[in-house]
């Protein structure tokens, strides 16, 4: 088959790479020939974005070659591998808002070094533009453009450097179903004319919809690989979440008293789209309920909106039948919410803070550790030391938490919010990122939760996590639970379909 | 297995040398590569570097009087710098010491002016009083926008300052002017009564006010829960807001006090050392306070002697004038000191980094 192809315009090779913490890409072979879409599909964390960022010339490899045409190469930045024609669409735009798109196209690119003649820039976007049909004014300013038309300026930008392997990182991620359906026409037209797309996403439709061959990555490794005709919907969906059986070692739940009511909650993500839509659920006492899905589907957004971070646009949520809607953090604590963040180097751990200044984080104002006017510094030193010890955090009380590697880290955040006696947690990936072992410490402090009658709302995009914890799973999709199972009829096929929005009723 | 993955968990091995103690000798390397700096300055000048540090070191330190000078000029240093302490802690960048003190002059002022003749029991306090509200309210205006719709404080308070001097031209050549001093542009003199107490020779009671003030702050910040808030706001306003802290009430009352405390050393300008109000009131105590409070690490106590060094930095440029150097080595000192110690501590950052990269790099290729 290999022979019948032309030669690959890229070629990696056993591409390594470790972070602090994590293997990002474990070995992974991957090669891109001119004239298709290659889509590129994984859950969050599987290694995509790594590999696509050593492509791009962001990071270098640990171990493994990159080959361009047949030829070794080493990129050691961005700019080497844009030489090499390689280039990448950004999720995130990079563009000047006050800048021309004309200007834009042009920045950083190499071409007119000394002296910029604004009449043929211009001209030459222009042509370029008409070439390619990307229907631009140069001379329009990028903060008046919508995001569709960004895009366009930044997949301008790529081919006017010459680019013949395309990047898109997520590229419909921020786009509305007809921008998508232009995107693709362009994406089409690009291989057309013999250059690669390479088509990062963790969409199945619009995987299925572009793509002329799928590579599935999970857990930082090549899961599978085949040709749009062999592909289906359920054999992908089962790649990407795996299909580890689960062990449940544990007695069924006790389920007791409604503690946690969600209805209708709709909120808007942090830069301002709808990103929870009409959200309900509960949550009983003796349960945990877990909510499945890729991130960026909301979860983050709605178990904010919950915790009273984030206001909801619509929607009501009762605690132990107090209506806490749109009431402050403090006090929706005070009734007895926990809540483990996403982010726990800018939300839920004080990175600069020693391990008591941590400790205290969401008790502080309360006696014993504040008692008349003044916090108390043996009290707060008591506590600190207590979560140490039971929760085996490898750390002295004064290092301060940024020098604690992230299993300690995220131990310390699990073991603060457990110990405030809450009536419901809501965690949030609680175990991104994490290794083995305190991934294990942390899925027994969420067990022993539940034993003593705590109502537990587990958000991960871990299925494997999901089914192993929940007594009831949801699953979250564009900002809405689209489905619902106790965690004993739950089908992983079934379940990484609604992941991925095929699952969802037209 | 246990202990294959205990070894990942492992804490990240010590620093040999505490991170405070680095702190200090980042300073400290700061301070002397500045004086190198402007001795090669000095040097291209056509002046003898050791020489003229002598002279300023003498000046600064060397006799009862050079001394009562310069704590006379750490009064105004530490006070504003308490106060921009607050807010840097929080993460505010007041950068409106300079006319937070003003404005707290002016204040004091009016009441010394209007009511000479009140015994000093009443207007002393009342002056003080007068001092620290008319600070925080000039703080308060640009910390309103700030705290409601998220206004860049810089710019803000930055300019405020040149409105709070116009306020004292406006006062001088006006109303406020001396009758008796043909258009000269400064008020009456306060009455006897209006005067701080001396505490020993030009030493006034603003002394005590500073040092009363550093325990005030320490102990606000360190051990006080709204401390704490504070703290956090500033070191990640993410987790501040995650925790369930009334960040926006901080923002005001973190403004309202660090006015309020360069308001202080405005009342006790006017009523210890100028006795009046005229134009400069302040020579930059208000930016120099952001350079002391930084080199300070923001610890209040620190705040205190270095204050007082740049106290006496002061002192002795203006002892060079005397020997026709330029008094404006100082405040090249000043900058350079600043330029320096910024750029040892994102050095010293980027080697922490770099430490604790290779620290976790070596925990997990152990453990694979």
């Amino acid at each position: 088959m290999a022979d019948a192809r032309p030669p690959a315009l890229v070629e990696l090779r056993g591409i390594v790479k470790v972070f602090p913490g994590a293997l990002a890409n474990a070995g992974i072979d991957l090669a891109i020939y001119p004239g298709e879409v290659l889509a590129l599909l994984g859950e969050n964390g599987a290694g995509k974005t790594t590999l696509m960022n050593i492509l791009s010339g962001l990071y270098r490899p640990d171990e493994g070659e990159i080959r361009v045409v047949g030829e070794r190469v080493v990129l050691r930045s961005p700019r080497d591998a844009i030489e090499r024609g390689i280039g990448m669409v950004h999720q995130h735009f990079r563009l000047v808002e006050r800048f021309t798109v004309a200007e834009n196209v042009l920045l950083g690119s190499h071409t007119p070094r000394f002296r910029l003649s604004p009449g043929q820039v211009l001209e030459h976007v222009r042509a370029l533009g008409a070439r390619h049909e990307i229907a631009l004014d140069p001379r329009a300013y990028v903060g008046d453009l919508s995001v569709g038309e960004r895009q366009r300026v930044e997949i301008l930008k790529v081919l006017y450097r010459g680019s013949r392997v395309l990047i898109f990182d997520e590229p419909t991620a921020v786009l509305a179903p007809p921008e998508v359906d232009s995107l693709f026409a362009g994406i089409r037209r690009i291989v057309g004319e013999g250059r690669a797309v390479v088509f990062i996403s963790h969409k199945l439709d619009e995987v299925l919809r572009i793509a002329t061959r799928i590579v599935v990555l999970r857990h930082g490794r090549v899961a599978g690989a085949m040709p749009r005709a062999e592909a289906t919907p359920g054999k992908l969906a089962t790649l990407m979440v795996g299909r580890e059986i689960p062990s449940r070692p544990r007695v069924a739940a006790a389920r007791g008293s409604l503690r946690l009511r969600v209805e209708d909650v709709a909120a808007r993500g942090e830069r301002g789209y709808l990103a929870v839509d009409g959200a309900s659920l509960t949550v009983h006492s003796g349960e945990i309920v877990g909510v499945a899905g890729v991130a960026g589907n909301g979860q983050a957004e709605l178990a904010e909106t919950i915790a009273g971070i984030r206001a909801p646009l619509r929607g009501r949520v009762w605690l132990d039948e107090h209506d806490v809607t749109t009431r402050p953090a403090r006090e929706i604590r005070e009734r007895g919410l926990a809540f483990i963040p996403e982010d726990r180097h800018r939300q839920g751990l004080v990175p600069a803070f020693n391990v008591v200044e941590n400790a205290i984080l969401t008790c502080y104002a309360r006696a014993p550790i504040s008692r008349g006017g003044l916090l108390r510094r043996r009290p707060a030193r008591t506590h600190a030391r207590r979560l140490v010890e039971a929760f085996q955090i490898q750390a002295s009380l004064e290092t301060p938490v940024r020098a604690l590697s992230g299993g300690n880290q995220q131990r310390l955040l699990v073991a603060r919010e457990a110990a405030q006696e809450p009536k419901v947690l809501v965690a949030l990936h609680p175990t991104a990122g994490l290794d083995v072992a305190s991934t294990e410490a942390v899925h027994r402090i969420l067990l022993e939760l539940r034993a003593r009658g705590v109502a537990v709302l587990l958000v991960s995009e871990h299925l494997d996590e999901v089914l192993a914890l929940s007594d009831r799973v949801l699953v979250m999709y564009r900002g809405r639970i689209v489905h619902e199972r106790p965690a004993s009829h739950a089908d992983v096929d079934e379940i990484g379909l609604y992941m991925t929005g095929v699952g969802e009723p037209p | 297995m246990a202990d294959a993955t205990l070894a990942i968990e492992r804490p990240a091995p010590r620093p040999r040398i505490p991170e405070w103690v680095e702190a200090i000798l980042v300073r400290l390397a700061g301070i002397v590569a500045a004086l190198l700096v402007c001795a090669v300055l000095l040097l291209l000048q056509g002046y003898h570097p050791l020489l003229a540090y002598a002279d300023m070191a003498v000046g600064a330190f060397g006799s009862r009087f050079a001394i009562e000078q310069t704590l006379l000029k750490a009064i105004p240093l530490m006070l504003t710098t308490l106060g921009v302490t607050l807010t840097f802690t929080a993460g505010l960048w007041n950068i409106g010491a300079e006319g937070q003190l003003t404005i707290g002059a002016l204040a004091a002022a009016w009441l010394a002016l209007n009511h000479p003749s009140l015994p000093a029991l009443v207007l002393l306090p009342g002056m003080v009083l007068l001092g620290l509200l008319g600070g925080a309210l000039w703080a308060l205006v640009p910390a309103v926008p700030r705290a409601y719709v998220g206004m860049n404080e810089v710019i803000s308070t930055l300019l405020l300052n040149y409105v709070a001097l116009l306020v004292v031209d406006y006062l001088v050549f006006g109303s406020w002017a001396d009758p008796t001093a043909f258009n000269f542009p400064y008020s009456p003199a306060f009455s006897d009564t209006a005067r701080l107490p001396m505490l020993f020779g030009d030493v006034h009671l603003g002394l005590v006010f500073a040092l009363a003030a550093t325990v005030v702050v320490a102990a606000a910040l360190g051990h006080t829960p709204w401390g704490y808030e504070i703290r956090t706001s500033g070191a990640s306003p993410g987790a501040a807001r995650y925790a369930g802290m009334p960040v926006t009430r901080n923002i005001l009352v973190a403004m309202a006090a660090s006015g309020a405390l360069s308001g202080l050393a405005g009342m006790a300008e006017v009523s210890g050392m100028i006795f009046r109000v005229q134009q400069g009131l302040s020579p930059g105590y208000g930016y120099s306070a952001i350079i002391i409070a930084w080199l300070a690490k923001l610890n209040p106590w620190a705040a205190v002697p270095v204050a007082i060094l740049f106290a006496g930095l002061l002192n002795g440029g203006f002892a060079l004038q005397t020997s026709k150097v330029p008094a404006a080595i100082t405040y090249m000192i000043q900058a350079a000191i600043l330029f320096l110690v910024v750029a040892g501590e994102s050095l010293l950052a980027r080697v922490r980094r770099a430490r604790a990269a290779a620290a976790q790099k070596a925990a997990l290729g152990g453990a694979r």
